[in-house]
């Protein structure tokens, strides 16, 4: 029931997202060019009303709800994984490795971090920066939540030293378009952008809904988890390789958008309770359906101007959140 | 199912804290390991319960090495735990706690089933916990938690039951109706204690641990002798017979005469 309110909200809202913006498109106009797209009509479209449409807003929706969702699962599984309810899923220094590889392809040129392109500079170095994390958070092969959570951040300052220092020499007009990858935007999504990241949502997905009964044993204790035949660290391992490719697949993309991964998963919470089977799905969704309403008013509170989204994720997210935690559908 | 440990030693972080432990288990009985603070009770039962590996030794669960020849998932079918507490910082009802005893039954995408549900109702009905199926397990008591994680260890439906120390922190009488509870299951339970007395009355077999070694093995009576209490615990014993059940009983006191004590101690 409250998987099929969600997806019906999700499908509203990126109709409204696709309608919305600078220009406003009459939702009857969508239906007939998505239509058209889709082969359910054959409507004439003018191509530039078409490139509006397709090109730029329906890609854009699809990316916030793609990106929403990735963010949220990850944040679900850092928390169960790091067994921390402030893990998020920058905690493993993911979006400041991004940042980094944005920066650094930005100033020294695309060639010089192997001709990777901004956004596959981004992920390449997101992954180097998970891989010296596992790296030192590992002991004898075991991960300790705690080392984990530790390691990401000292990692994390490091990358960010690093990225401030870039900054400081690098050609001041270059740089603008690497605070893309610091704030975390929608602004240039294209459909070229979308397949990896839905592909890398779609594996995972299936991945963690197999995986659901098993992690909430790992939510009551490695001891307990163990004693009821949880291979722990084989799954603490398999749970970070997920989290991992999500979270370094939407940054990569969409830069740093933050308060997503960390709050849509207790909102989550706060109504299904903390069942994965019921919680991942259900995270998964509002993520989606909360970056594409929240992407929306970025770019239609101060029109023709569009607003960093991740000033209005926690702008509007925090207020939200703190109010369901006050309500408290299930204690906190 | 019978339960052995064989020549087990571990280390934690590169230190030998278990060496060269050996017990062996009789199906259906109940076995104390009893020892101080630090003598790596607790840590063997890790071996046990497949949490932590042994450096050199063998568990064997009805004749398999839970370490070699089972899976987590198989080695969770042949036993179950109760340790000291969970961790409940997510918040799962009573009735989630006990379910995840079903776990290790369960394949990848399988739901829940009526027949486990079933499980579910009658364990929390064994342990008399029937009324708080749908409370939030973190709001309970100390004992009521301890049955509820019993009840989970019931529906795991494992032959064999380890127990690390699961009285710590009840009072006297959630203490003692857990322990009847745990008995009245007639599993072969390897159980950690912490009072001798409770050792004496409870097992079939003991295993005293010091540092690490096992000093003495065998029948309560015959192993929990007021020297060797002296000589491991360092406190003074009396065994006698408890003046209510007439079962063993052990009553101990500081090794050093007490100065400040009853009339009747002083010259």
């Amino acid at each position: 029931m409250t998987l099929l309110v969600l997806v019906l909200a999700l499908v509203a809202a990126l109709f409204v997202g696709i309608s919305a913006g600078t220009v406003t498109v009459p939702l009857s106009e969508v239906w007939t060019v998505v239509g058209s797209h889709l082969d359910w009509n054959d409507a004439a479209i003018s191509p530039v009303r078409d490139q509006i449409i397709w090109d730029f807003r329906t890609a854009r929706v699809l990316l916030a709800a793609v990106v929403g969702a990735a963010l949220s699962l990850a944040g679900a599984c850092l928390q169960v994984l790091a067994r921390n309810g402030l893990a998020d899923p920058y905690v493993l220094g993911v979006s400041s490795g991004a940042a980094l590889g944005a920066v650094l392809a930005v100033t020294l040129g695309s060639a010089a971090v192997g001709g990777f392109g901004v956004s596959g500079a981004a992920f390449a170095m997101s992954m180097a920066t998970l891989v010296v994390v596992f790296a030192f958070a590992q002991r004898a092969g075991r991960i300790g939540p705690t080392r984990l959570v530790l390691a990401g951040v000292a990692v994390s300052y490091l990358a960010t030293a690093i990225t401030s220092f870039v900054q400081l020499y690098g050609d001041p007009l270059a740089l603008r378009g690497t605070m893309f990858w610091i704030l975390g935007s929608l602004q240039n999504a294209r459909w070229g952008d979308l397949g990896i990241p839905t592909l890398a949502i779609a594996i995972c997905s299936v991945w963690l809904l197999a995986r659901g009964r098993s992690m909430n044993v790992l939510a009551t204790g490695d001891d307990t988890a163990s004693a009821l035949g949880v291979d722990v660290n084989r799954l603490r391992i398999e749970l970070l390789v997920i989290t991992s490719l999500l979270t370094a697949t939407a940054v990569s993309v969409a830069g740093g958008i933050g308060f997503v991964g960390l709050m849509i998963p207790h909102a989550a919470r706060f109504v299904v309770g903390p069942d994965h089977r019921r919680l991942l799905p259900v995270s998964a969704l509002v993520g989606a359906v909360f970056l594409v309403l929240v992407d929306l008013l970025s770019r239609v509170v101060d029109r023709p101007n569009e607003l960093p989204v991740g000033i209005f994720t926690a702008a509007i997210g925090a207020p939200f959140f703190l109010l369901l935690m006050r309500r408290g559908g299930r204690a906190a | 199912m019978r339960a052995e440990i064989v020549g087990v030693s571990l280390q934690i972080d590169g230190v030998s804290i278990v060496r060269d432990v050996s017990m062996d288990v009789p199906a259906g009985t109940f076995h104390g390991v009893i020892g101080p603070n630090g003598s790596g009770k607790s840590t063997l039962l890790r071996a046990v319960y497949r949490s932590l590996r042994p450096h050199d030794g063998q568990v064997l669960l009805g004749g398999d090495d839970v370490w070699r020849d089972l899976s987590a998932r198989d080695a969770a079918r042949r036993r179950a735990v109760l340790a000291q507490d969970s961790s409940l910082d997510f918040e799962f009802t009573v009735t989630d706690v006990v379910a995840m005893g079903r776990a290790p039954h369960k394949t990848l995408f399988e739901r829940d089933t009526a027949r486990d549900r079933e499980l579910v109702v009658t364990a929390l009905e064994h342990v008399g916990m029937a009324w708080a199926g749908s409370r939030l397990a973190a709001t309970l008591s100390g004992g009521e938690r301890q049955r509820v994680f019993l009840a989970r260890a019931i529906t795991q439906q494992a032959p064999v039951l380890v127990l690390d120390e699961p009285t710590n922190h009840l009072d006297v009488r959630a203490q003692l109706e857990l322990l009847r509870l745990v008995k009245s299951l007639g599993l072969t339970t390897i159980a950690a204690l912490h009072d001798l007395d409770q050792a004496v009355s409870m097992c079939d077999g003991i295993t005293i641990m010091r540092e690490g070694h096992a000093v003495a093995s065998g029948a309560p009576l015959a192993v929990l002798t007021p020297e060797r209490i002296a000589d491991v615990f360092g406190v003074r014993a009396h065994v006698g017979e408890h003046p209510l059940t007439g079962r063993p009983h052990i009553t101990v006191a500081p090794l050093e005469p007490d100065t400040h004590s009853s009339p009747k101690d002083s010259p």
